[in-house]
């Protein structure tokens, strides 16, 4: 089986992404070759560890890199466009338009100030040719379909007379309002109460089948993006290490990283005395060893492991991943 | 909207806070001073015609020899010192609001810039702000008003140009901690220009800690113009100050003819006064850390 996504014109396309931020202590290769397809209608994980990379690859793909970071090199396709090189202003008709993003904090990602009204209004005025009234029905109906009632009335509230769960609704709303085509959402359930992430997750995963769009899906919790996602990739010291239809990456990761992520969560049918952890820590990103950058953690490391770079490639079903001693293939001893 | 204020936290910490409501007062009864002072007066001190050489150095009209038309008496000219002082009032007041004015814009304006941008703008404005600080602002003051000469205008930048730093520094510092909030990051996202992220999301989160500020140095400036038009380098002698008077009065202070100057003098003391009263309220009330 093949990735059925792959064959088809990808909505993006990120090839061989470098963006690096040059900090007084050295290079930080923040993300490094990464490349992956997303499909129309896809939603990919991109999952990894705190400082994986995972956020800056999102704003790589927004063009909101500040110094000292820069894109260094690759291609970010939207539709054959590539934003890599696109100037500033055609990026900001992007952002918002065709490209929306949903942040981590519901409590701080709405401004304090100003009612929600207006800033979903500023949303339309920026992106769309509309009318006030009809600028007004939009938003009630889209404050509808996240699921907030009477609607009309809420238009007038602020944002802290709303539950942290109801602001990430709106939260939704507003970048669902210019029926973009592609939804980065960082870490949008991880400041949620547990109760409300599964919701959450529901509903970005209807909006954005409602609207049609396609959705990166970024976080460290594998268990998040298992329930929403059609793929993962992993990321480890700014570069992919695997990547595959999301039932193949779960059920049987080649790579060890994976498999460490996922035997960290805990799972309540098996009754485990303790919940198994990667042993170690990242490496110094600015220091980075030679050969594969997990060996120091990896159970299944020889030597080859500190001489060479593991390159991707395919290993069983729809996975790639780049290691030299991939689980469940000729390799294992 | 008055029944909502009426209702509000504000008027019932304001309600049981006597400085505040003496503050309040005293800030109200100069605002109708200044608003209508001229009509609560016979004479114009300014209309030389009204003037009469042989009313000079009346006492006021409580002392022997006081007159019932000068109820604080008059000065060298014949001049009544209560119309005097009511349109000294008014030039100072409002030189001090101006001012106020004008070092908010400013200041706010450099301060946004500061902090949103960073880098080699940020450097040049804190540094020059920095610079600034490091000087007496009457020195600073006294400096210009030598290099551009005398008159309100002048008085205006002198002020402005000592003022403007208190803004720029509070400014700048909400700004940093206002942009590392997501929601800057949501305004970027959403493809707004970087001069509608300062002007609709970050100035109005900005604003709180001004109020306070604002309303203090319209005090100050008040009591700098004073210093200023008494060593002589503030306002014409055409629209005296209230500094201006008691300058004008200090000649003859020891020849027994005290009112022309300790009049003007508590004028300015209890505007001052009010005004810090009712600053001293403000910051408690506004301050976030004390809610």
């Amino acid at each position: 089986m093949t990735m059925q996504s792959e064959s088809r014109d990808p909505l993006l396309s990120v090839r061989d992404l470098r963006t690096w931020f040059h900090t007084f202590s050295g290079v930080v290769k923040a993300v490094n070759d990464v490349s992956f397809d997303l499909a129309q209608g896809e939603i990919m994980g991109l999952v990894g560890e705190s400082g994986g990379g995972k956020s800056v690859v999102g704003f790589s793909i927004l063009g909101l890199i500040d110094p000292p970071g820069r894109i260094e090199g690759g291609q970010i396709l939207l539709d054959g466009e590539d934003l890599a090189k696109a100037p500033e202003d055609r990026l900001r008709k992007i952002r918002g338009r065709e490209i929306a993003m949903i942040f981590q904090d519901p409590m701080t990602s709405l401004n304090p100030v100003h009612t929600i009204g207006r800033q979903m209004d500023e949303m339309l005025r920026l992106h769309t040719d509309m009318d006030e009234a009809a600028r007004r029905r939009r938003c009630i109906e889209m404050l509808e379909s996240v699921g907030i009632s009477q609607a009309e009335d809420r238009l007038r509230a602020y944002p802290h007379q709303f539950s942290g769960g109801m602001r990430q609704r709106v939260v939704i709303a507003i970048a669902m309002l210019a029926h973009p085509r592609l939804i980065i959402a960082d870490e949008p359930t991880t400041a949620l109460d547990v109760t409300i992430q599964s919701q959450i997750l529901k509903l970005m995963k209807r909006q954005v089948a409602d609207h049609g769009a396609s959705m990166i899906l970024v976080t460290h919790d594998l268990a998040v993006v298992s329930e929403v996602v059609d793929k993962i990739t992993v990321l480890y010291c700014g570069q992919v290490v695997e990547r595959g239809d999301v039932r193949d990456v779960i059920s049987a990761p080649s790579h060890p990283y994976t498999r460490g992520l996922i035997d960290s969560i805990p799972n309540p049918d098996h009754r485990q005395p303790r919940l198994s952890q990667i042993p170690g820590t990242v490496p110094d990103i600015r220091n980075l060893p030679k050969g594969c950058n997990f060996r120091d953690r990896c159970p299944r490391a020889q030597a080859l492991c500190a001489q060479e770079e593991p390159k991707l490639a395919p290993t069983r079903q729809s996975l790639f991943a780049a290691c030299h001693f991939p689980i469940g293939t000729g390799g294992d001893a | 909207m008055m029944q909502a204020f009426l209702a509000s936290q504000f008027f019932f910490n304001w309600r049981r806070n006597l400085s505040a409501i003496i503050g309040s007062v005293i800030i109200a009864i100069f605002i109708v001073i200044v608003a209508f002072g001229p009509l609560m007066v016979a004479q114009d001190p300014y209309d030389l015609t009204q003037l009469n050489l042989l009313d000079s150095y009346k006492p006021p009209v409580w002392l022997p020899g006081g007159d019932p038309r000068y109820l604080l008496g008059t000065d060298g000219q014949g001049r009544d010192v209560l119309a005097s002082i009511i349109y000294g009032t008014r030039v100072s007041a409002l030189i001090g609001i101006a001012a106020m004015l004008c070092s908010c814009l400013i200041g706010t304006s450099l301060g946004l810039l500061a902090g949103f941008y960073g880098g080699r703008l940020d450097a040049i404005i804190m540094r020059i702000a920095d610079l600034q600080l490091s000087f007496p602002s009457m020195l600073i003051a006294l400096f210009l008003m030598s290099a551009v000469g005398t008159g309100v205008d002048k008085v205006l930048i002198a002020l402005t140009a000592v003022g403007w730093v208190v803004y720029a520094r509070t400014v700048r510092g909400s700004t940093l901690g206002e942009i590392e909030k997501e929601y800057v990051q949501a305004a970027r996202v959403a493809g707004l220009t970087n001069a509608k992220i300062i002007r609709r999301h970050v100035l109005p989160n900005v604003l709180t800690p001004l109020i306070v500020i604002a309303t203090v140095q319209v005090g100050t400036f008040i009591l700098i113009e004073a210093s200023l038009s008494f060593l002589g380098v503030g306002v014409p002698i055409t629209q005296p100050s209230l500094g201006l008077l008691i300058k004008n009065g200090f000649d003859v202070l020891f020849s027994g003819l005290w009112w022309t100057s300790v009049f003007p003098g508590l004028m300015i003391m209890a505007m001052v006064f009010g005004i810090n009263l009712f600053g001293d309220f403000l910051r408690d009330e506004l301050n976030p850390r004390l809610k």
